[in-house]
């Protein structure tokens, strides 16, 4: 089978063909997360139809009765289907829309918990609805996980990387990279990082939330004006490792500077992607880091404006801004 | 300090807000003698650029006294007499290298949101939003500029500001309309808008060589400043069939190089103009290109489309066909203001431009709201406002 993961996925290997289980080779069907994501596409915006347009009926036949209360519910979880389905069929990335069908399945286990104690609920037909909906979220689950790309399903590890053209030498860079003082100045998480000896550094940082971390971390790998890997020390609140690589450019267009990063995640990619629904982005976290380090490193200072101040390390767009985002999705909908 | 703030769609009002002050040692504040509004804030005023916040310091085209420098300033001093560039470049990026100052890689700290919108992110500008930096702009008393080592250009004594003021922003900008257009001996140049760009492209063109210069524009008081100042046939599309009268005007061969300096907000007669207002309210398409269309239609084959006029997003019904079969090129860019100031001052002073004769309404700061309003519905034979803090 071909790996059709974009580049950005380059990180896994394709998880096709053979399982090995208890020692005999057994061949497993191809799960094609792609494809199944399709079909749990065309499932949502088939169940959000039946949903919005007969409720009652619906109601009765999962055994949640038909009281005015339960309609609505049943309405407005409807509309949620609709927009997962259109969500998953219509972007090229329908990541992000599973996992919002794994939290969409999750709010159904909720409704239909909070409706057990109801009089008009009927236990049979209860539980039939109920372990369907538990069947399905696994399916989102396994689905969401291995789109997702950035970590290898159940590993639990979120891998990020960028790259960015700086205008100095692979040696500038390098030696402003490895001189502990300057990481704060363009690491907005980072408040602080001292140096305990020729390789270990002690770093604080402030986690989304307001929640402040502390590590130790080591140099693994030191090659001046080329590349410098890291990794956190036993003991760190998030286990983390990196590497940061310089690579000429061509002709005078100076030095590609290539990030990657590792973290493991409790909840893996589904909590990175959950992240990123509430502004959070890990990805675009390193990004802005990188140019604030091109900013650094080529003019000396890191730019600031009063009224990005603010915002800076917080990816949330105006409202306007995601109307525009909304305009460019549809028309890269309506071009494909 | 007193500035004029943006307070939403439709909302303009001059308010007390903190005075600006030296976050950076590459900074310069700037006591503001003269600023302008541009045709540009209209399109802020009108709700079409994303990411403005209420309450956010409006104004890109101002100039005054150097009150205050940070520690590592060098080419300016307290009392220096500067024109502030509307685009914020750092002067070392590869793009400030090239000249390109308006593409500076690191003046954005908002960069991000550009990138959502536009692919890469161009320079953070002052008072053009948040997806283009968040800096607090200059219709106000007082003005922090960053990079002030780069961009403000020092004006000997003896030059009023009114006759500099505008090197800011549009006489640089109808400028570089002008030279995209390679003008060539012989040439004719149309150019959509005899707003304040629109003139200065049309001079441009004029000083740059051109035959003739052909501006278009629906108010007559606009077309007569066309003709007095550069000299412009002139044609109301109001009133004429334009395509057939620039063929007509033109020996049928169309204008060697045609330059929209209108933007986003185009007007034209007919049902099309309706179809376009109403995709763009409900946002099916961001910019209105009536202008556009027109300019790559009426250009002769082989010919130059400059666009200076803004564009912010996504355009429909865009005549790619007469561009690929007719070997049109098209040349854009928001100007690289920081590349022209000193020619463009040094034609001032020769006496070549005075930019001055733009200016149709001199205000008070606080008179700003009432500025925006009369530029924006043209009304008294509204040009350029000029307003002093």
């Amino acid at each position: 089978m071909v790996n059709q993961a974009p580049s950005g996925h380059q990180f896994d290997e394709p998880r096709h063909g053979l399982d090995v289980a208890g020692g005999v080779a057994v061949a497993a069907r191809a799960f094609d997360p792609e494809r199944v994501a399709r079909g749990l596409g065309w499932f949502s915006l088939a169940l959000g139809s039946v949903e919005v347009l007969a409720p009652a009926t619906l109601g009765r036949v999962i055994g949640t009765g038909r009281s005015p209360l339960g309609r609505t519910v049943m309405r407005v979880f409807g509309l949620r289907e609709l927009a997962a389905g259109v969500g998953i069929l219509t972007t090229s990335r329908p990541a992000r829309w599973m996992t919002a069908r794994v939290a969409g399945d999750v709010a159904d286990l909720a409704a239909l918990v909070l409706a057990l104690p109801m009089p008009s609920t009927r236990l049979g037909r209860w539980l039939l609805a109920a372990s369907s909906v538990a069947g399905v979220l696994a399916l989102d689950a396994k689905c969401a996980q291995q789109l997702g790309g950035h970590a290898g399903p159940g590993r639990g590890t979120a891998r990020y990387r960028r790259r960015i053209t700086i205008h100095r030498s692979a040696e500038d860079l390098y030696r402003g990279w490895r001189d502990s003082t300057n990481l704060p100045r363009f690491m907005r998480r980072i408040e602080s990082v001292r140096a305990l000896d020729e390789r270990r550094s002690h770093w604080t940082a402030t986690a989304p939330g307001g929640l402040r971390l502390e590590w130790d971390s080591e140099i693994t790998d030191e090659r001046p004006g080329q590349r410098l890997a890291w990794k956190s020390l036993p003991g760190a609140p998030i286990e983390t490792s990196g590497v940061v690589r310089f690579e000429r450019a061509p002709a005078d267009r100076g030095t590609e500077v290539i990030v990657e990063l590792e973290y493991a995640l409790p909840g893996g990619d589904v909590a990175a992607q959950l992240l990123t629904l509430i502004g959070q982005s890990p990805e675009q976290q390193l990004g802005d880091d990188l140019r604030r380090f091109k900013q650094l490193m080529e003019t000396g200072r890191v730019v600031v404006a009063e009224g990005a101040s603010r915002d800076v390390g917080q990816p949330r767009g105006g409202r306007e801004l995601r109307r525009g985002r909304g305009v460019l999705a549809l028309l890269k909908g309506g071009a494909r | 300090m007193r500035a004029t703030c943006w307070m939403g769609k439709g909302s303009i009002q001059v308010q007390q807000v903190p005075d600006p002050r030296i976050l950076d040692d590459g900074d310069a504040i700037v006591r503001i003698t003269a600023t302008a509004i541009c045709g540009s804030d209209l399109h802020l005023y009108n709700g079409f650029v994303p990411t403005m916040k209420s309450g956010d310091v409006l104004g890109h085209e101002f100039m005054g006294e150097v009150m205050e420098v940070g520690r590592e300033v060098k080419n300016l001093k307290v009392g220096d007499r500067v024109v502030v560039p509307f685009p914020i470049a750092c002067g070392a990026c590869a793009m400030c290298r090239k000249s390109l100052f308006s593409l500076c890689e690191n003046s954005n700290p908002n960069a991000w949101m550009a990138e959502k919108l536009w692919g890469y992110s161009p320079a953070g500008l002052f008072g053009y939003s948040h997806m283009l930096g968040g800096f607090p702009g200059g219709q106000a008393e007082y003005a922090r500029v960053p990079f002030a080592d780069v961009g403000p250009l020092r004006i000997p004594a003896g030059l009023p500001d009114e006759k500099v003021l505008f090197l800011s922003d549009i006489l640089p900008t109808g400028y570089m309309g002008a030279e995209m257009c390679n003008i060539d001996k012989g040439d004719v140049i149309a150019v959509w808008g005899a707003g304040p760009v629109g003139l200065f492209a049309m001079k441009s063109a004029q000083l740059l060589g051109a035959e003739r210069v052909i501006a278009i524009d629906r108010f007559p008081y606009r077309l007569q400043r066309a003709r007095e100042i550069s000299g412009a046939e002139t044609l109301n599309y109001q009133e004429v069939d334009l395509h057939e009268a620039l063929r007509e005007l033109t020996g049928g061969r169309g204008p060697d190089a045609c330059i929209d300096a209108v933007g986003l907000e185009a007007h034209m007669p007919g049902p099309l103009y309706a179809y376009d207002r109403v995709k763009q309210a409900v946002g099916l398409e961001t910019d209105r290109t009536f202008a556009l269309r027109q300019a790559i239609l009426a250009c002769r084959s082989g010919g130059t489309v400059s666009v200076i006029g803004v564009y912010g997003g996504f355009i429909d019904k865009f005549p790619m066909g007469a561009v690929v079969n007719r070997s049109l090129t098209i040349r854009s860019g928001q100007c690289h203001v920081q590349r022209y100031m000193k020619p463009l001052l040094e034609r001032i002073e020769k006496g070549e431009i005075d930019p001055s004769v733009v200016i149709s309404h001199r205000l008070r700061l606080d008179e700003a709201p009432h500025g925006y309003e009369m530029f924006l519905h043209k009304q008294d034979d509204c040009v350029k406002v000029v307003l002093r803090p």
